[in-house]
């Protein structure tokens, strides 16, 4: 672990940081007036939020460029590059940990808010006196107040869209594979094909959230069934537009020549966040969808 | 040595606290109640308390003990051990056992107290912005209850114009007090109309959350007749500093009679409404009754001057809803706006008194739109 | 832009061996220590030093702040009657009170402290991701602009308490709602990133030689910490996320009308909410652990079984959150289940007070500052601790829940706790941070002041909430009036007392007596085998470790 310390880089002043400190200042401000401005006809909030996200993208360009460049420069020992995978594995927990949360709430109203409006444990003058039409079923396609909905199944879209993300993560794989044992060819192909996955994946959600609003009357407000549904695949589906992102990024790298079968953490970094994005979504998929 | 100081200590101090349990409603501890299970929490937070001196006057003592003899300035020199699992054993088995012997008790009272079944009288308490309201569920009735401290006891801002006196019960004051009888098991159901309050009277040690959309069940058995005080326990606002709760207790045969005429008023109010029904109200008339309603039960959100708090309340002044379409205007106050801390008042107030309020809230500070409610219009939006 | 400083062959005189050190004049001739001048030094820096020195500075800040609003509390508190501010601003002092305290003051004075402290500790040349060290400092003002600023705007800042309980929050919340929960967001993007930074310079940076159990017990509680923050902080923000869209995006996670429940904000909220408090208490552990041997002149007793019980509170403290929860309903078997888990962690917290008794036993002591907000840390930690117990005892709770009793318990575990422990450790490390020695006297009434005033501002407390006064209120009933006023005066005192500590601090960065590498005699450590003050780089060969 720590048996070599003889060179660690320390980097000099950027000024990238407190770049991202104001992008995240904006992105802030900007979506806090942009929400509170949602029914009037102001919109700066708007307004400041995109010149936070160009902020915070330009950040990240610059950033990454410095320590290609620095990596480039081969400045990096090999402990930094750990740091590096640690780092990157920490924020992944972190992740996980946001996830959790939704999940927490999705089992809670599932086993228990849902069936004690119905009644349930020691909860039965809430049914009776307060719902007494409430009948407490999952999925809750009729809320306590009265309003329906209609379930998502999981064949179709769903089905469709596991197969895609379980085969990119094996694709993805044996890209990485093709990196290490530096078969070029197979790296660029196996990559080019797992972005084009996570696209079509994005995709075919946008199909299924378009059906749920205009056919099933399954909204972000159709109750807490709607509620975790959306919440859940939503941020699923915003980190899967982030992985892909990445991915094309990669690919990019790829082509332009960069990474060695030794080094290459951001290729890495990238692959793992694309296996937690594909685990998150057998989550999902199970919970949310099957069961 | 050292031991016997600290078993003398321990002692005094014993002795101290139980003389001060002799006199009983406590300026310093917990109240002892006046129900059984508030009796066995108090004697429950004794015993946890005097463990915790016990367990505080050993570790406490031990440390000072070295403060004072292992001095440097004493010519105090280290000793060399760092590590014993002996002691380190002994030090986590016995605050183990002790929290055993603390469970114990807590673990039966806790489930007695949970046990709401076979009870003999039902109330049900709904808390919403900012008062109580009383079901008697075995019976057809109910009512509010609103503190009745003034404004002039309470603003004592720089710019607040005649101050008066606070009075005895500063604060911990109704207009309608939850009556209830001794010996009777009584279960309470406890709901809230918007945010989350709490229902607590230290005197039966019942602290119940009062949840939108839900009920919670608690239960007491009270010893003896008085008055217990007692307030909402969540914060749920502006004014949840302003929302106590007052408990007459009475004697059976008293709470008989009670009951028997609040069950006739019931029925007399309900003949007052249908001739009110008939009757046309005055300018002046709804402009005084209307303004009493609107002290009482708007003017905590839209300020007594009708000017609201911008960003939370909106203005009665000037405002559109107020000037405008009456029909409108009686909508927003019988019906309340959904989502919103606007309640639905048709719930709360007579039809005499919502046409009132409605008449006031259109003539005063400056509205002059001089129209007078009837309660016949009032009856008719409701309907609708 | 590319000035790298490699570590590679700057063996120059800054050594081990340099206890003796005349430090004054060395450290700024060395090559290697050319700092950036001016503002930018602070707005670029990628050092541990400044940027520790920057968390330090900004959680001080805080604590002014925080400490203003207590004190509108306490002034508005002083006599009923409503005489000062208006109900509906009291709960936004109450409110903003709670945050700033909690994320602004405690959490980034231990960021600062684990900055400064940690790399010197374990014998390496700086933090594990220096550039990200500075992004997640910058972030943490812009986050509290932004909730400070929104006490300014029409309708008003947050008002429902630091636990923003729904619907109170969504529903019935001021607009700036939208605000405040950006403001949270980013900020807790600041503390993931900070805790990441730590937990892999702990893992990766350490010297040859430096293994997990010779690590200083600093840097164990706050590996775990960290690893606390990280697993904590992402729960948090998907709490402030459902409170946003239920308010403006029409879901009901918290409304039962679509099938959710306002407890089900509470049970998110405290599985982030206490795992939190720990995250105020096991960094003052690891302090009061450096401290308390130190001035004792013997080794710290237990220290394995130090390290396992803060790894068990740490457990523990995921087990427990439904006890703040007790009034809101759960049927009586989950009441029972996190009762006990909740009394459970006494017993590893019990060892660590004995653990520290039993250091001082038989020890040669002497009082310094350090030592003398120490040794107040445990006792009234400790008592803290206890009320603590008592609430833990579900239907005990009934009683004491949201009463001032519980106001006295948690100030007791924050103000006596996790502040003395800063103090402790701001005085015990001025020294190594300044190279100047601190003012012994003013220390000394410094702790004194705070010590008496904070006692008189609390303790009456425990009695408010036993005869029955609910918190978060901004009048009372008359018997509370003369304790009232009594901890009002203690609050002024203490405010007032902690300007102290503010001179103490800006004279000793500007000179005074020259501190020698290792000023307490009875210190061991890493961090006294370098000059004062601390070279800006720290070890930039690896140390050796005994
Ligand atoms: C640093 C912060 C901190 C710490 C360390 C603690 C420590 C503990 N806390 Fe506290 N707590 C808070 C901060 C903290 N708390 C805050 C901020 C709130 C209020 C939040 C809000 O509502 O706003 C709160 C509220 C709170 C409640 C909810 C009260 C209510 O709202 O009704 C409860 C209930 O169980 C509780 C229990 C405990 C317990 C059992 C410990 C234990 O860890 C204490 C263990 C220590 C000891 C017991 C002393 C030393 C031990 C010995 C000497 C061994 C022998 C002892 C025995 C066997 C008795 N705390
Ligand atoms: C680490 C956290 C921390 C710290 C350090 C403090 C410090 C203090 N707290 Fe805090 N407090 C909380 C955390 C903390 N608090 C939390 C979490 C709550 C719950 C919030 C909620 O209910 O939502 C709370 C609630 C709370 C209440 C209850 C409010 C209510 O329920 O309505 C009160 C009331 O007295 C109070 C008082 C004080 C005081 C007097 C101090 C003092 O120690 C402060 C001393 C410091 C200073 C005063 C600053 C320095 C001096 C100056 C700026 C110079 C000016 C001085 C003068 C004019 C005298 N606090
Ligand atoms: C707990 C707080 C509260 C109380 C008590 C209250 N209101 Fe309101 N009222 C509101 C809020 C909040 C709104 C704004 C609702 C919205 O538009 O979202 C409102 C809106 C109104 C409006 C519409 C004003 C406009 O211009 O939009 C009228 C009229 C009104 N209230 C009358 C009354 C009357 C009459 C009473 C007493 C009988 C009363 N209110 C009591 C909170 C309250
Ligand atoms: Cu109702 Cu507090
Ligand atoms: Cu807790």
């Amino acid at each position: 672990m720590s048996k070599q310390t003889t060179s660690y880089y320390v980097p000099s002043q950027s000024h990238w940081p407190i770049v991202g400190a104001i992008g995240l200042f904006l992105i802030a401000v900007g979506a806090g007036t942009m929400v509170q401005q949602m029914s009037t006809e102001q919109s700066s909030g708007g307004w400041i939020l995109s010149l936070g996200v160009i902020i915070i993208i330009g950040m990240m360009i610059g950033w990454f460029n410095d320590v290609i460049r620095e990596a480039d420069q081969g400045l990096y020992s090999a402990q930094m590059d750990r740091s590096f995978r640690q780092g990157m594995s920490w924020f992944i927990f972190s992740e996980v940990m946001f996830f959790f949360a939704f999940f927490g709430a999705l089992f809670y109203v599932r086993t228990i808010s849902v069936p004690w409006l119905g009644g349930s444990s020691n909860n039965e003058m809430t049914g009776q006196v307060l719902w007494p039409e409430f009948e407490a079923i999952w999925p809750l396609i009729t809320t306590p107040s009265g309003d329906t909905t209609q379930a998502m199944g999981w064949k179709g879209l769903p089905l469709i869209n596991t197969v895609i993300l379980l085969t990119s993560s094996i694709t993805l794989h044996f890209a990485h594979k093709g990196l290490e044992d530096n078969k070029r060819k197979q790296l660029t192909i196996l990559l080019a094909i797992t972005a084009l996955l996570g696209l079509s994946f994005l995709f075919f959600q946008a199909e299924e959230y378009v059906e749920a609003y205009r056919e099933m009357g399954l909204t972000l407000s159709a109750g807490v069934y709607g509620n975790t549904f959306f919440l859940l695949t939503g941020f699923h589906g915003l980190h899967v537009t982030i992985g892909t992102i990445m991915l094309f990024i990669m690919l990019g790298r790829v082509i332009k020549g960069h990474f060695t079968p030794q080094r290459h953490f951001a290729f890495q970094a990238t692959s793992w966040y694309w296996h937690f994005v594909d685990v998150v979504w057998l989550g999902l998929f199970f919970f949310v969808y099957i069961l | 040595m050292h031991k016997k100081i600290i078993i003398g200590a321990a002692s005094i101090l014993l002795s101290l606290s139980a003389a001060a349990e002799i006199e009983t409603p406590s300026k310093y501890n917990l109240t002892q109640g006046v129900t059984d299970t508030s009796q066995q929490v108090y004697d429950l937070h004794m015993i946890i308390l005097y463990i915790c001196i016990v367990i505080g006057i050993v570790v406490f003592g031990a440390m000072f003990y070295s403060i004072i003899n292992h001095r440097k300035s004493k010519g105090a020199v280290a000793a060399q051990f760092h590590e014993s699992t002996k002691v380190e054993i002994i030090w986590t088995v016995i605050p183990f056992v002790i929290l055993i012997a603390m469970a114990i008790p807590a673990t039966s009272v806790l489930i007695d107290m949970e046990d709401s079944s076979k009870s003999d009288i039902t109330i049900k308490i709904t808390g919403s912005q900012w008062k109580w309201h009383y079901q008697y569920f075995d019976h057809d009735f109910g009512f509010y209850s609103l503190l009745t401290t003034p404004q002039q006891q309470i603003q004592n801002y720089s710019h607040s114009t005649n101050i008066e006196p606070k009075g005895e019960n500063y604060l911990l004051e109704v207009d309608r007090e939850l009556v209830l009888p001794i010996g009777k098991k009584i279960r309470f159901l406890i709901t809230a109309d918007d945010v989350i309050h709490s229902w607590w009277v230290p005197a039966f040690a019942v602290k119940q959350d009062a949840n939108p959309g839900f009920i919670n069940e608690a239960w007491t058995r009270i010893n003896e007749p008085g008055i217990y005080r007692g307030q909402c326990a969540e914060l749920c606002g502006k004014d949840h500093g302003f929302m106590p709760i007052v408990v007459r207790v009475l004697e059976q045969k008293d709470y008989d009679i009670w009951l028997q005429q609040q069950l006739q008023q019931v029925a007399s109010a309900k003949k007052a409404a249908e001739q009110a029904l008939a009757s046309t109200l005055t300018m002046a008339e709804s402009m005084t009754l209307g303004e009493q309603v609107y002290l009482t039960r708007c003017a905590a959100c839209h300020q007594v001057n009708g000017a609201g708090i911008p960003g939370a309340f909106p203005a009665l002044k000037g405002s559109a809803i107020a000037l405008g379409d009456i029909t409108k205007h009686i909508d927003i106050v019988a019906n309340g706006k959904p989502a919103s801390a606007m309640q639905a008042f048709s719930k709360q107030l007579t039809a005499k008194e919502l046409a009132a309020v409605v008449t006031y809230e259109r003539n005063a500070w400056g509205n002059d739109t001089g129209d007078v409610v009837q309660v016949t219009n009032v009856n008719l939006t409701e309907a609708k | 832009m590319n000035t790298a400083t490699t570590t590679q062959g700057s063996h120059d005189s800054r050594g081990h061996d340099s206890s003796e050190h005349d430090s004054g004049e060395h450290h700024d001739q060395n090559a290697h220590d050319h700092k950036p001048k001016g503002i930018m030094r602070w707005i670029l820096t990628t050092n541990h030093k400044d940027i520790g020195t920057l968390y330090l500075c900004f959680s001080f800040l805080m604590f002014l702040i925080g400490g203003a609003m207590a004190m509108i509390i306490r002034a508005e508190l002083y006599q009923p009657g409503l005489q000062i501010v208006e109900p509906n601003f009291f709960n936004q002092m109450t409110t903003v009170h709670g945050l700033i305290m909690v994320f602004g003051a405690v959490m980034p004075a231990f960021t600062g402290l684990a900055n400064w402290m940690i790399p010197m500790m374990i014998g390496a040349p700086d933090m594990a991701l220096p550039r990200m060290n500075n992004w997640s400092f910058w972030i943490l003002p812009m986050a509290f602009a932004i909730l400070l600023s929104s006490l300014f705007m029409e309708g008003g800042g947050p008002n429902f308490g630091w636990t923003f309980y729904a619907p109170l929050s969504t529903t019935y919340s001021p607009p700036s709602t939208a605000l405040f929960v950006f403001a949270i967001h980013i900020m807790g993007i600041s503390s993931i990133l900070g805790a990441i930074n730590v937990v892999v310079t702990i893992i990766n940076m350490r010297a040859p030689g430096m293994t997990y159990m010779k690590m200083p017990l600093f840097v164990w509680t706050w590996l775990i910490t960290a690893f606390l923050l990280i697993a904590v902080m992402p729960v948090l923000a998907a709490t402030v996320t459902m409170v946003l869209t239920d308010k403006f995006f029409g879901t009901s996670f918290f409304a039962a009308a679509g099938g959710g429940d306002p407890v089900l904000f509470q049970h998110i909220f405290w599985f982030f909410g206490h795992p939190e408090v720990y995250i105020m208490i096991l960094p003052s552990f690891g302090i009061v652990s450096a401290i308390i041997p130190t001035f004792s002149r013997k080794k710290l007793f237990g220290y394995s079984s130090m390290v396992y019980a803060t790894a068990s509170i740490a457990i523990l403290s995921f087990t427990v959150w439904a006890h703040h929860m007790f009034t809101t309903g759960m049927p009586v078997a989950a009441e029972l289940f996190f009762m006990y888990c909740t009394m459970l962690i006494s017993v590893p917290t019990g060892v660590k007070v004995f653990n520290w008794v039993a250091t001082m036993w038989r020890g040669s002591l002497t009082f310094e500052t350090p030592m003398l907000f120490a040794i107040a840390f445990i006792i009234l930690f400790t008592i803290g601790g206890f009320s603590g117990l008592m609430l833990a005892i579900t239907p005990a709770d009934f009683q004491y829940h949201d009463t001032y009793f519980v106001v006295a318990h948690f100030h007791y575990v924050l103000v006596t706790g996790a502040i003395f422990s800063i103090m402790a450790a701001a005085y015990y490390w001025l020294p190594k941070w300044t190279g100047n020695m601190y003012d012994e006297r003013l220390g000394k009434i410094h702790f004194w002041a705070s010590l008496i005033s904070v006692n008189v501002l609390f303790f009456p407390m425990h009695f408010l909430g036993l005869a029955g006064m609910p918190r978060r209120v901004p009048d009372y009933a008359l018997q509370f009036a003369d304790f009232n006023q009594l901890v009002s005066i203690g609050g002024f005192a203490f405010g007032l007392s902690q300007l102290i500590f503010l001179v103490v601090v800006v004279k000793c960065a500007r000179g005074g007596e020259k501190a020698p590498a290792k000023p307490w005699e009875g210190a061991e450590g890493l961090e006294w085998d370098m000059p004062s003050p601390a070279p800006y780089h720290s070890h930039t060969t690896p140390p050796v470790i005994k």
